[in-house]
């Protein structure tokens, strides 16, 4: 570059733009994140928390503990189900709105994005409250409306085997408006040309589909997933109200987990295991995501 | 013909979907207006016989819903203000200042957007707790005071920006913060509206940090309060809806209001409601 040396005034300023943001973001949340790195090697606990001279050095313990415990498994196995059953599921209903409200016959547009989209800004804790009384198994509308389809009442989050599908549909409910506004974004920049030549070469509406607009929004599905995902894996607040994990840890989520390992029984070195196995797979989960779209792309 | 078929199903399809995503909604509001142990009944009743504010009266009277509120609002609305001008800052500093290393910080910061927050939560909170501010407005806030995602889409909204006025400000004699402050906040305006509202919702929103840091009942926020008074009072279901009105109605009406501004936001960077 030619151009002279900075002039020493704007180099200052810029600091002092940068400065605040860049050193709360240091000091509470980089310092932290290694704090929890260090921590899960340490068997901090209610003791240490009382008196830190009862901190130690434990090395990998609290990991092995981890793998060998049930509820860790468990904890990873709800939180699978979670989010590779309720992403795929979201995704799948954003898609299918977001081409519904595309379509030219559809009336009323802006009035069904404001009523798919509303959900997503509501607050999750006020939302579980009212779905935990939609899925009651007696007064719920959810079982009267099944009663006239004469299937018989579900105890929904009394049943280990339902709680888990009701906390994904309720999730669904709140989330899919989100992705649902980016697919529109990602569809309205497909050219129109690429139909319209894809018309003069006799393809039908199912074909346009599949060889326009599918390939055209990979990027979008990149994003939606990716950002689907690693929401969805911090599953948190629906078990804390809807079942309090229950029934039979049916709902434990990792951060769940994480959540009464650190907060509540005070195991603060071991939850910071489970800190970092989540951040762990979380990472793993979206390298393999990227990986995946590279390879469709080619 | 088949077109008429086509717009039908669309159509009709459309509103179906939107019936049974507007209806926990809507009936969340039905049932808060009910009396005491009217929504425990079978078939469950969809309009209150005689609507009542007695659940709203009974939240504000008995529960300090009126303090909670107060609670939500003023941490949403001190964290927005704050956080809206350091990440303004941050941002304008890394899309037009000059100054050595940005670009390797800047990516540096992308990178940890992978770090879901709470990896960080657990030393959090013993660093508040050294600090002594465990059971504080400051200790919530603290976090939220600077947001990576917020320098981003500042940033990428001031890149748009052009030299010319800066250096015009510059010659004309402006200093670094007036030509920021009386330049270049005026030209950020639409991304700062966008970003304010993702801020005011999320903080509105957040559940697990103070959740954490709140030990006291009186310094809880909406959604703490309420999971806690739902774990107290399941039987209530009227009482509740009316506490999960209270909760979700302020952002509602900022979203039905600010909308554009919202959904363009998220078209534009995309960020978890």
């Amino acid at each position: 570059m030619n151009t002279p040396a900075l002039p020493i005034g704007t180099v200052r300023a810029a600091w002092f733009f940068v400065a605040p943001a860049l050193l709360l973001i240091v000091v509470f949340f980089f310092v932290p994140v290694l704090a929890a790195f260090c921590l899960s090697f340490t068997d901090f606990d209610i003791y240490a928390l009382a008196n830190p001279d009862h901190l130690r050095v434990v090395g990998l313990k609290n990991y092995q503990e981890l793998l060998a415990s049930d509820d860790f498994w468990k904890a990873i196995g709800n939180t699978f189900y979670f989010v590779l059953v309720g992403g795929p599921l979201s995704v799948g209903i954003s898609l299918g709105t977001a081409l519904l409200l595309q379509s030219k016959v559809v009336r009323f547009k802006s009035f069904f994005r404001t009523v798919f989209f509303a959900p997503v800004v509501t607050t999750i804790v006020a939302v579980a409250v009212v779905w935990r009384y939609l899925y009651h198994t007696k007064y719920g509308f959810l079982n009267y409306i099944l009663h006239f389809l004469g299937i018989n009442p579900v105890d929904w989050l009394g049943d280990p085997a339902w709680a888990m599908p009701a906390i994904i549909l309720m999730a669904v409910w709140k989330g899919f408006g989100y992705n649902m506004v980016i697919f529109i974004a990602g569809l309205q920049n497909i050219p129109d040309e690429l139909y319209e030549s894809a018309r003069i070469d006799g393809a039908g509406a199912w074909q346009q589909f599949w060889h326009v607009t599918l390939p055209m929004l990979a990027p979008t599905f990149l994003f939606v997933g990716l950002m689907t995902m690693i929401g969805y894996f911090q599953l948190f607040a629906e078990p804390y109200v809807m079942t309090l994990g229950g029934p039979l840890q049916s709902t434990v989520s990792i951060v769940y987990l994480m959540y009464e390992q650190g907060f509540k029984w005070w195991n603060l070195g071991y939850a910071a295991a489970v800190a970092f196995v989540l951040f762990a797979i979380m990472l793993v989960a979206t390298l393999i995501q990227f990986r995946l779209q590279k390879t469709d792309a080619s | 013909m088949k077109h008429r078929l086509n717009s039908w199903l669309v159509n009709g399809s459309l509103w179906l979907f939107a019936l049974l995503t507007a209806f926990p909604l809507v009936w969340m509001v039905s049932v808060s207006f009910m009396q005491t142990g009217e929504a425990g009944a079978y078939p469950p009743p969809l309009f209150p016989q005689s609507p009542t504010l007695t659940q709203y009266e009974s939240l504000f009277e008995r529960m300090e819903m009126g303090r909670y509120f107060l609670n939500s609002f003023l941490l949403a609305t001190s964290i927005t203000l704050l956080s809206l001008l350091l990440n303004a800052m941050a941002g304008y500093a890394f899309a037009k200042l000059p100054f050595s290393g940005k670009e390797r910080l800047f990516k540096t910061l992308l990178a940890a957007l992978v770090i879901p927050a709470q990896v960080a939560m657990l030393p959090l909170f013993l660093m508040m707790k050294y600090l002594g501010l465990v059971n504080t407005y400051l200790g919530v806030m603290i976090p939220g005071m600077a947001s990576i995602f917020g320098i981003f889409l500042v940033r990428q909204y001031a890149l748009s920006v052009p030299n010319e006025l800066i250096e015009a400000a510059r010659i004309d004699g402006a200093g670094e913060f007036r030509t920021f402050w009386s330049v270049i906040i005026p030209l950020l305006r639409p991304i700062l509206v966008t970003l304010a509202l993702f801020t005011f919702m999320g903080t509105w929103n957040d559940f697990m940090w103070p959740l954490i840091l709140m030990t006291d009942a009186q310094n809880y926020t909406l959604p703490v309060a309420l999971a806690a008074l739902s774990r107290e009072h399941v039987q209530d279901n009227e009482m509740m809806m009316a506490g999960a009105v209270m909760t979700v109605l302020p952002v509602l009406i900022v979203f039905l209001v600010l909308q554009k501004q919202y959904i363009k936001g998220i078209m534009m960077g995309g960020v978890k409601g």
